[in-house]
């Protein structure tokens, strides 16, 4: 493959083939939590693309400029939490101020995404696979995506799973557990089609 | 007497009908990925352990120092140093299982449950205390983990620990090392356990 059409391929895997979610199990408590509702759901994964888009870039410019020539790349935990939890701070300043409408849309969502591990774990990802720069923007912007569609068929699922007779025990979150194992079946289907590291 | 009450309930909470992975299913996204190896997950459980019980004593024993307003900040900031311990000493003594962890180790700071802990308990109760209960928040943790691993393990490849238990007879369940068999098992993990303690109910009704 091309060096140039390297970046494309690692979008589509991180949707399909390496969906941060269905194979790497990343983002399930907010998951689990918020797929009850379609609406809240659409809120959160469109937050959740944005940031992760966002923050990957930051990270990606933090870790390379300002810690490798530092040598204190082992602090990297700590520095990318507090570039997450400072953009999203940040974002939700400026959204109240800039649009009230957006704000009543996703301002709820924006402190929630901070503690959502599917971003923190983009970013690592990126540099354990020593991504570019523009790799990394691709692939933050795969994975919210990728993250996005898994829970808005999660919360499409659930809406009709109530009309659904249950079993006791699994009500809740075993079932929706289940229902997400299908799904990364169904998703294993594309693993043929890309491979990423 | 009644505080050694208070200590037994503070241990034994977290791994009995409390447990946070079947109680709530909380924290299971960092975790649930290295089950597919159960010697990853022993030691990436000791981890999870060291992280919740230190963080707990340090958030509790500060928590009339931080300022409400940052104290999320704060609490993170203090489970990543912890994490970070953790980190440098598996890279250091452990460099094969650190590379298979990969960074599911860092992960560790956007676990739930050691927040949750920090959040619920470590804020409002003593330094010791908060030891008791980070200490078996961890273990109602890891034997879940554990539990889940050993199937994974035994039947995607029929070893354990690297080690073949079972013999040539046995066909090995490919999807079970795969992503939806980790989703499949804390399923009906979480199944069994709901099952036993809604018995329990009706049988004490």
């Amino acid at each position: 493959m091309s060096e140039s059409a390297y970046p494309i391929a690692i979008f589509f895997a991180a949707i399909f083939t390496n969906n941060i979610l269905l194979s790497n199990y990343l983002g399930m408590c907010s998951f689990l939590s918020v797929s009850r509702e379609l609406k809240t759901s659409l809120g959160l994964g469109i937050a959740v693309i944005f940031v992760m888009t966002s923050t990957s870039m930051l990270n990606w410019v933090v870790y390379y400029k300002i810690l490798e020539p530092l040598g204190i790349e082992y602090l990297r935990f700590i520095v990318f939490i507090i570039v997450i939890a400072a953009f999203v701070q940040l974002v939700e300043m400026i959204i109240e101020r800039v649009s009230e409408v957006l704000y009543a849309a996703l301002g709820i969502f924006l402190p929630l995404i901070t503690v959502n591990c599917a971003i923190l774990g983009v970013s690592l990802f990126m540099v354990i696979r020593d991504y570019t720069f523009v790799e990394s923007i691709t692939f933050g912007l795969g994975s919210g995506i990728g993250w996005f569609l898994a829970i808005m068929a999660m919360a499409g699922i659930r809406q009709k799973l109530k009309r659904a007779r249950i079993p006791h025990g699994l009500e809740g979150a075993g079932i929706t557990l289940i229902i997400t194992g299908m799904m990364a079946l169904a998703f294993m289907g594309f693993s043929g089609m890309l491979q990423i590291g | 007497m009644a505080a050694r009450g208070k200590i037994k309930k503070t241990f034994t909470d977290p791994i009995g009908k409390n447990n946070p992975v079947f109680a709530q299913v909380l924290g299971i996204c960092s975790t649930l990925a290295v089950t597919n190896k159960l010697e990853n997950t022993v030691i990436m459980s000791l981890g999870v352990i060291f992280t919740t019980t230190l963080s707990g004593v340090t958030i509790s024993a500060l928590r009339k120092l931080i300022p409400g307003r940052v104290r999320m900040m704060a609490e993170t900031l203090i489970i990543a140093s912890f994490v970070i311990i953790v980190d440098i000493t598996l890279r250091a003594y452990m460099p094969d299982v650190w590379q298979q962890l990969g960074p599911y180790v860092g992960l560790i700071i956007t676990n739930c449950i050691i927040m949750g802990r920090a959040e619920a308990f470590a804020m409002n109760n003593s330094p010791g205390l908060s030891l008791i209960d980070g200490l078996s928040s961890g273990i109602g943790y890891t034997y879940v983990l554990i539990v889940i691993a050993f199937f994974r393990e035994l039947m995607g490849t029929g070893e354990l620990w690297g080690i073949t238990i079972l013999g040539d007879w046995w066909t090995n369940w490919a999807i079970m090392v795969m992503p939806p068999g980790a989703f499949f098992m804390l399923a009906i993990f979480v199944w069994v356990v709901k099952g036993v303690i809604i018995k329990e109910e009706e049988a004490a009704k």
